[in-house]
């Protein structure tokens, strides 16, 4: 059979880290970073006798993200205890939840080339993140950090219902901009902040019975996660294709080369023994608790995006676009309040300043300067202060010296537009007295050849001449 | 006057009084283990020198407004699974040799912080608090004080038999399915378990979470009364303990209790319990009576299955309790291994018991896929029964009167051989922690 009689099907979970200060049973301090086992107390080591109190911004983070991902709000959770061995576990058991999660049945909408589509959220449940091992480099053994033990996660579990690795995609970084927009998780992927385990299926079209699916864990970045799906729908269509059967297994991508390698674990069938967590009372939520929460959630993409549409008469894809990142949107939204030229700002932010952050592989939180010096840049275009095409090299600046402002840059430069009539006056003047063939050109009814004069002059001033001037003072000088 | 042989109420009174000083008796107390602890084997780990240090800096302060007319001075036995920062807390394993807890358990926190007791060290039990004889302790044999051929009862052996050996004025337990009960009848002592959430569990060392129950071991009710005001009351670090105001635990002893409606459950007279054990309760029921009291037989049937309940419970609660000790960051490491799954083999098959393996491997089975329903969760189910029958019990009654162990103390050896034997010692006494209730037993002492 040939690859497009194979329908593809993908599940998540993914594991976001929650940006309260403390952590989910003590109140130890949940930054990154730090020097190893310096953020611990008895509770998040595991000490013998300590005990847990659950922070209850971690439920109200939770309830938050699922209001925002459409989900019913259980009114009666708990928590349970996924029992297993592991050197980053210091109690030997996980707080997690098991038959009552917190959050079930919601769903997440993504834009597809057949239109929008929803994804099903079987769950969002709360639990604590494990250590960290450091593999030490003198090969004499690991080390443990638990700076990271008890910070709290929320895990989100999607439906099946994911088609493609494009779909996959886009479904993450919905997610992902939700979770900003909501500021329930900071989502930084390198940090590890946000993290997904990958289901991967095939089947025959047609067929109602999901083929034996494959788990990729702890993969924290778009593009591999792409890649890895897209390799192991390959492998598995290959698997089939020569009559082989396809192992339900637990794999580790590479991404040197590129692969997926089965991590054959002796105790793959790992039983967690989960039981109702002793240590811990039930969690009751009351009705006014979840409204409350529901009132005061701030505004999600998608009637961000309605509102870019009226308000700053953007497209679809433009708004789209800009909305699909709280910092971006939020970058937008100042940077046009204070030039007063959305569109422009716009423009900018998703031509040249996403073609830099692409090329350096980057997320707009890396944009080096602040909104106010694009604001100042589309300000100074339209003085005609400079050329947009200048600015283009101001811009390149820009990133190049984190902190200068474009006025400063344009200085240094000497790249201010000359504007001065009787200076261009002058070059007009010359340039159209060195070209006469341009001029009966033109006339002859030829345009272009005002636009060779108007380039004759922009070499001339090294591309600091105002363009309007220009334009109409050549009008001018031929009608003569 | 023997300082050793007056109860705590007593000491206080002369402490007030300024005819003892907090040295004195500390002294007393010192003496008395220095001269007892080889027959009785009642600690783990003593704390002498540092108790007389304590007592002669509360004698200079004794007149501060801070310290006068309070407990202060008045020295104190702790199991050895509480929490103390700075001396060893062991839970009488192997795994826990040298284990020093970097924090104080809330009620040592309670008791030497804030009320300036004075610690005399920390008391043997059953390892893990895992037996009812404190013969699985690693360490010693704690033997009972009225016969030194016959065990304390357990796993609160030591913190009785020191009470009973006067060798602390009072001492604290621990109670999963009848460790403060038993072991002080054992003893001839007065012992409490309290209603689950009344005591902070934060810093005990936790066998089964759902039952554990921190509780007093005294010389008399009073005591036990004083003792457990001091350590009762919400605790934030606890989310189990529950949130009621505080009491003072004496202000109803003296009552008469004419009028009070005593139920005998028959249950608890059945055929296991032995002769002398029924003759003392039919004693105490004629005493009642005596004093006024209506005393009527119930049913309890269901309590014929809280023993196999608590040892699911139990068991399934502390096979994931004592994962921790992993030999990663505390405890026992052994020496050889090979690979990670070797460290956790070998440490945890040296630092543990065969009780303690026993009742993890219980614990673990009984949690597995395929038999979770089977065990665990059908005997959550008949954890519900047990406390709604109790809860019927008490629409009629005021208190139920049962025997706390249906024989009384054995001789060593005498059912180590059989843990189904020895887990009957239990059988009084689980089905209140299963329903959470509150106990006390009192044994008439005769010296």
């Amino acid at each position: 059979m040939a690859r497009e009689d194979y329908e593809v099907v993908i599940g998540l979970e993914v594991h976001a880290e929650l940006s309260t200060k403390t952590k989910i049973f003590c109140s130890c301090s949940t930054e990154f970073g730090g020097e190893p086992n310096t953020h611990c107390c008895p509770v998040c080591m595991g000490m013998p006798g300590a005990l847990p109190v659950l922070n209850e911004k971690v439920v109200e983070y939770a309830v938050k993200a699922g209001l925002a991902t459409n989900c019913e709000i259980s009114r009666d959770s708990k928590n349970d205890r996924k029992n297993y061995f592991y050197p980053d576990t210091p109690k030997a058991y996980q707080i997690s939840q098991f038959d009552k999660p917190l959050c079930e049945r919601g769903y997440v909408e993504i834009e597809t080339e057949n239109g929008k589509k929803k994804i099903g959220l079987t769950r969002i449940h709360i639990e604590d993140d494990a250590g960290k091992l450091n593999h030490d480099d003198y090969g004499r053994g690991s080390l443990v950090d638990l700076n990271r033990a008890g910070v709290p996660l929320i895990e989100i579990v999607s439906e099946p219902d994911l088609r493609s690795a494009d779909e996959t995609d886009k479904y993450l970084k919905k997610l992902k901009s939700i979770l900003e927009y909501i500021e329930v998780s900071d989502c930084k992927m390198q940090e590890g902040s946000l993290r997904a385990d990958v289901n991967v299926s095939v089947r025959k079209k047609g067929e109602e019975k999901l083929g034996t699916r494959t788990e990729m864990k702890n993969m924290n970045s778009f593009k591999s996660i792409t890649r890895a799906i897209e390799y192991e729908v390959e492998r598995q269509i290959d698997v089939i294709e020569k009559g082989g059967k396809i192992e339900q297994e637990t794999l580790r991508w590479d991404e040197v080369s590129g692969k997926t390698f089965s991590m054959r674990d002796k105790e793959d069938a790992q039983d967690y023994r989960y039981f109702p967590e002793p240590d811990l009372v039930a969690i009751r939520l009351s009705d006014e608790y979840i409204e409350n929460i529901r009132k005061n959630l701030p505004e999600l993409p998608e009637s961000r995006k309605a509102r870019y549409l009226e308000e700053y008469n953007l497209t679809e894809k433009e708004a789209r676009t800009i909305t699909a990142s709280k910092y971006l949107s939020e970058f937008f939204e100042k940077a046009s309040k204070i030039s007063g030229n959305p569109k422009a700002v716009c423009n900018w932010l998703l031509s040249d300043v996403a073609r830099i952050l692409n090329e350096n592989e980057e997320e707009p939180e890396a944009i080096p300067f602040l909104p106010e010096d694009l604001a100042e840049l589309v300000m100074l275009i339209e003085k005609g202060t400079i050329s947009s095409k200048i600015a283009k090299d101001v811009l390149e600046k820009m990133f190049e010296n984190p902190g200068k402002k474009p006025s400063k840059i344009i200085e240094e430069n000497g790249w201010v537009q000359i504007s001065d009539e009787g200076a261009i006056k002058e070059i007009v003047d010359k340039i159209v007295a060195n070209n006469p063939q341009s001029i009966i050109d033109y006339k002859a009814g030829k345009d272009k050849a005002l636009g060779f004069l108007i380039g004759l002059a922009m070499k001339e001033t090294k591309g600091k001449a105002n363009p309007q001037m220009l334009n109409k003072m050549f009008l001018d000088a031929m009608k003569d | 006057m023997n300082i050793t042989e007056l109860t705590v109420h007593e000491l206080r009174e002369k402490l007030d009084k300024k005819e003892l000083t907090s040295e004195e008796i500390t002294k007393a107390y010192v003496d008395r283990i220095n001269d007892k602890e080889k027959d009785i084997n009642a600690f783990v780990t003593t704390t002498l020198d540092e108790a007389l240090n304590k007592a002669k800096e509360i004698d200079k302060e004794k007149n501060s407004e801070k310290l006068e007319n309070s407990y202060a001075g008045i020295p104190l036995g702790i199991k050895d699974n509480m929490c103390t920062k700075g001396v060893k807390t062991t839970c009488s394993s192997r795994m826990l040799e040298n284990f020093i807890a970097p924090y104080d358990a809330t009620v040592v926190n309670k008791l030497v912080n804030e009320e300036n007791l004075i610690s005399l060290g920390k008391l043997n039990m059953d390892e893990f608090a895992m037996g009812s004889s404190t013969e699985t302790s690693y360490f010693k044999k704690t033997k009972n004080p009225w016969d030194l051929s016959r065990v304390p009862g357990g796993s609160s052996g030591g913190s009785a038999a020191a009470v009973a050996a006067n060798m602390v004025p009072w001492a604290l337990g621990s109670d999963t399915g009848g460790s403060i009960r038993q072991p002080a009848s054992l003893c001839g002592v007065v012992g409490l378990k309290p209603t689950y959430g009344l005591v902070s569990r934060y810093g005990l060392v936790a066998f089964a979470s759902s039952l554990d129950q921190i509780g007093p071991i005294t010389k008399d009710v009073e005591d036990s009364a004083i003792l457990l005001s001091l350590i009762a009351g919400h605790d934030e670090k606890d989310s189990t303990s529950a949130n009621v105001p505080k009491k003072d635990y004496t202000k109803n002893l003296k009552k008469d209790i004419k009028g009070l409606k005593i139920g005998v459950p028959k249950e608890f007279f059945g055929d296991g319990i032995n002769k002398d054990v029924k003759e003392a309760l039919e004693k105490a029921i004629e005493v009642y009576k005596e004093l006024g009291a209506e005393i009527g037989e119930i049913s309890i049937d269901v309590a014929e299955y809280a023993l196999a309940t608590y040892y699911i419970i139990a068991c399934a609660e502390a096979s994931s309790n004592l994962g921790r000790f992993d030999g990663i960051r505390y405890g026992h490491r052994a020496k050889d291994f090979e690979n990670l799954k070797d460290l956790y083999k070998n440490s945890r098959s040296e630092g543990f018991g065969a009780e303690v393996k026993r009742r993890i491997i219980l614990g673990t089975y009984v949690l597995s896929a395929g038999y979770y329903d089977a065990y665990y969760k059908k005997a959550q189910k008949v954890r519900t029964l047990v406390q709604n029958e109790f809860s019927r019990g008490f629409e009629r009654y005021d208190v139920l009167l049962t025997p706390t162990s249906p024989i009384t103390a054995f001789k060593f050896g005498e059912k180590t051989e059989n843990p189904l034997e020895m887990y009957l010692s239990d059988i009084c006494t689980v089905s209140v922690n299963i329903a959470g209730l509150p106990r006390n037993i009192s044994s008439l002492r005769s010296r």
